[in-house]
């Protein structure tokens, strides 16, 4: 597999108080632990396990996924923007690899 | 001695195909998977008698590929102060695996709605919850016809 990489979509700038629209896309496998292999043996699972979003250390929305989360996982939810600040995304693996992105909003 | 061996095996087929038609039914792995996503809910809800309203459940009617299934929860709630959404749980019920996401929300959310994709492994129902801060808690349920399923690829 590749190795994940966040891709993520926060507005550049907004008004104070305004209620955004956040989207993000990771690409993972999200293997389920429900396939068989062709040599008859499960594959194990291996799924991004939690997704959190931070907007200046304070969290905004998480996320805890199952097996059933389609691979690629996307997520699109909204955030109310006080201040200018740094949002920051977290993706943890059930191998304990983090990924992790950064988006800046100035707020007018 | 009860039973002739004409009688044995007479009983041996009934059940035989008594099991067949269930597993070509689906009933037997299916009902599993609702018990499976009925105690999901109710550890979620605590034991709380979900109501409805509130909480709006968007999937397609009918899918094509069951491995990627846009799924939106939005709940209505001014997220703030006392009126807040702490919790959204998605369940598929005939998955082999029922749950799939629980959302946390909180005061910076602003809103409590979020969208995803999900893998729907046959034609079911999927569940969504809302548990609120004050531990009220909501629950709206659609219906998705999957032509093709997506939990084994």
């Amino acid at each position: 597999m590749a190795t994940p990489k966040p891709r993520v979509k926060v507005p550049e700038q907004a008004n104070a108080g305004e209620v955004i629209t956040i989207r993000t896309l990771i690409n993972h496998d999200m293997e389920s632990g429900q396939r068989i292999s062709a040599d008859g043996s499960p594959v194990p699972r291996r799924i991004i396990n939690r997704f959190v979003c931070e907007f200046n250390g304070q969290t905004v929305f998480a996320c805890d996924l199952e097996p059933a989360v389609a691979a690629n996982p996307y997520f699109e939810f909204n955030a109310r923007v006080a201040e200018s600040g740094t949002f920051r995304f977290t993706w943890i693996d059930d191998d304990g690899s983090v990924y992790s992105s950064e988006q800046r909003i100035e707020v007018h | 001695m009860g039973l002739t061996r004409r009688q044995a095996l007479a009983q041996a087929m009934a059940l035989t195909a008594g099991a067949v038609t269930l597993t070509t039914l689906g009933v037997g792995p299916a009902s599993a998977g609702v018990a499976e996503a009925q105690a999901r809910i109710a550890e979620f809800t605590g034991g709380r008698q979900p109501e409805s309203g509130r909480i709006t459940l968007t999937v397609p009617d009918i899918v094509e590929n069951g491995s990627s299934v846009p799924v939106s929860v939005s709940v209505s709630s001014a997220m703030t102060g006392d009126d807040m959404v702490e919790a959204v749980l998605i369940v598929a019920e005939e998955n082999p695996s029922p749950p799939v996401a629980t959302l946390h929300f909180t005061s910076l959310s602003g809103a409590a709605a979020a969208s995803l994709r999900m893998r729907l492994a046959r034609t079911q129902d999927v569940v969504a919850v809302a548990r609120m801060t004050d531990g009220s808690v909501y629950l709206d349920r659609r219906h998705v016809r999957v032509t093709v399923g997506g939990c084994a690829g």
